[in-house]
């Protein structure tokens, strides 16, 4: 199926990847709106290493340790994506002790927040990789 | 066609299911369910008393589950005997099952203490179940003054559930600290703290010496007045279907790396199991949801004929009271390396080039990381841990971890 992957020798650290992804998960249709005078809360976050930069998302792994962990049955697997049911979710962050990327977040309402593939929002597919000025990240099917 | 019992229906039997379906498409799968509901999970019954969730929401695989999985359900019954060598399951309503492969699932019950005039205390609750929560809620009004026995995980969740639903919690507890069994009492002073301000109060390192009706006569002198009680002091693993069967039994069903106990045919997962904490070595019950489904579901492959193995279990808890959350894993020894800030603690613990455990209070975020690392023994000087300490990130671990992980299919 296809993932975002990272080619960090690309990123620049200009996290615009962050503001994209906050933006096309917030349900509003202009960004100003939607991120203005807020802390951004994105499903992507850019990292740094000395020199290096790169972006780091929901591995939407094939034997997902989350979806095992999740307590509550919020966690689950649809065609491929790990996916979270926030009526479901009650924010106890099983989830977050055991994710070993660090990709799942707490969200703002109780819940927990992560990637999923912008699939089922206004962008319907991955916004951060289309906003992506350099091709730091691919959206692809690499097995 | 080969035929499945799973004795038990919580977090370990949907992974037996899962795992069973995963090797045999085919089977006949049938659940001995004591409880008369749907899977559901059992942690959510505090969140379903403080209003968070309900009984539809907190259903742990949707409604066409078993239907799904082709499982057979027989809700109400008990399984009374196991015959390893006929290989049948003796149920309290009379029938008898056959099957090729077990799985016991059974879980735990609450230990009741054995304290003097419990039995003339008029209204006293377990908190373990679904039936539990409706009891107890049952029991609950504005006015309600509640004494909850066990100031562990489960004791201090139902206090968190029902702080709305009533007038006064008080909490009390052999151990000098709150959540004994997972936090030291550095970082447990930050949860007592919380759950204070919220208005739960603690009478810790006493315990009730005897009950007379609504009051309870501490150890110490003191006395408390009370409406309802809640015993929340533990759990004890149902161990006794294997163990009357000849099976291998210490507090828990002991149980290999392909989760098999030491009777042919007879496979063991979850509350009920004593397995291996892989970072001290030592067999032990952990009763935690996420390794009750894997060790579930390591049954489940196993019994239906695959091969997997679970040699990376170890204990680990997240939990949160009003928005502070906590998180546990692993064992505390070795060098502690501290970090505090105002709102919250953390320390990690080294040994032998190895994280070997964590608490974390209150900033949680990417915790997984760490927890990762003690699961897959990553030898600290593989990566650059000076930085990994103050914040959990996939920078330290290098180029070559990072183009595997964020380059490839995980």
């Amino acid at each position: 199926m296809k993932r975002v992957y990272v080619n960090e020798k690309w990123c620049l650290g200009c996290h615009l990847c962050e503001y994209n992804c906050a933006f096309a998960n917030s349900g509003e249709s202009d960004m100003i709106k939607a991120l203005r005078k807020k802390t951004v809360r994105p499903n992507i976050v850019v990292e740094q290493d000395g020199d290096i930069n790169f972006a780091v998302s929901c591995r939407h792994c094939t034997d997902p340790i989350c979806v095992k962990s999740c307590i509550s049955g919020a966690l689950s697997i649809q065609d491929g994506a790990v996916k979270v049911d926030h009526s479901k979710c009650v924010g106890c962050l099983t989830c977050v002790l055991v994710c070993p990327y660090g990709c799942i977040r707490e969200g703002e309402h109780g819940a927990v927040q992560k990637c999923e593939l912008c699939l089922e929002n206004s962008c319907g597919e991955p916004a951060c990789v289309k906003g992506c000025p350099n091709r730091a990240i691919i959206y692809e099917d690499r097995g | 066609m080969s035929s499945y019992v799973i004795i038990g229906n919580g977090a370990a039997a949907v992974g037996a299911i899962e795992g069973i379906r995963s090797a045999d498409p085919d089977g006949k799968i049938t659940v001995i369910s004591k409880e008369r509901h749907h899977v559901y999970s059992r942690p959510l019954i505090s969140y379903l008393l403080e209003g968070k969730t309900d009984e539809e929401r907190m259903l742990y695989r949707p409604r066409d589950f078993y239907e799904k999985n082709g499982v057979t359900v027989l809700y109400g019954e008990t399984a009374e005997k196991l015959d390893p060598e006929k290989k049948t399951v003796a149920l309290s309503g009379g029938k008898t099952l056959s099957y090729d492969a077990v799985c016991v699932a059974a879980g735990s019950t609450p230990f009741v203490p054995p304290i003097e005039g419990l039995d003339t205390v008029p209204k006293r609750h377990a908190f373990m179940t679904l039936d539990d929560a409706r009891a107890l809620e049952a029991d609950l009004c504005p006015e309600s003054s509640v004494l909850i026995v066990g100031a562990g995980l489960i004791g201090l969740k139902c206090a968190e559930g029902i702080i709305g639903r009533c007038k006064k919690i008080t909490v009390c507890d052999l151990a000098p600290r709150v959540l004994s069994s997972i936090l030291d009492a550095g970082c447990a002073s930050y949860m007592q703290k919380k759950l204070e301000s919220m208005g739960v109060e603690f009478l810790l390192d006493d315990t009730v010496a005897r009950f007379d009706g609504n009051t309870a006569e501490m150890k110490s002198g003191k006395t408390v007045s009370f409406d309802v009680l809640v015993t929340a002091v533990g759990v004890r693993a149902n161990t006794s279907l294997v163990k009357d069967a000849g099976g291998e039994v210490n507090r828990g069903i002991v149980t290999d790396e392909k989760m098999a106990t030491s009777l042919p045919g007879v496979y063991a997962a979850g509350d009920c199991v004593e397995a291996t904490d892989s970072t001290s070595g030592a067999k032990k019950v952990m009763a935690i949801m996420p390794l009750a489904y894997m060790q579930g579901h390591c049954a489940g492959v196993n019994m239906a004929g695959g091969s997997e193995k679970l040699d990376n279990m170890l204990p680990m808890n997240s939990i949160g009271f009003g928005g502070l959350h906590c998180m546990s894993a692993g064992s505390y020894t070795g060098e502690c390396y501290e970090e505090k800030t105002e709102s919250g603690i953390k320390r990690l613990y080294t040994e032998d080039n190895l994280l070997k455990g964590f608490m974390i209070i209150g900033d949680c975020d990417r915790a997984g990381i760490y927890t990762a690392m003690i699961r897959n023994k990553t030898p600290l000087d593989s990566v650059d841990f000076d930085t990994l300490k103050s914040a959990p990130a996939l920078a330290p671990f290098g180029k070559e971890y990072r183009t595997q992980k964020l380059g490839g299919v995980v």
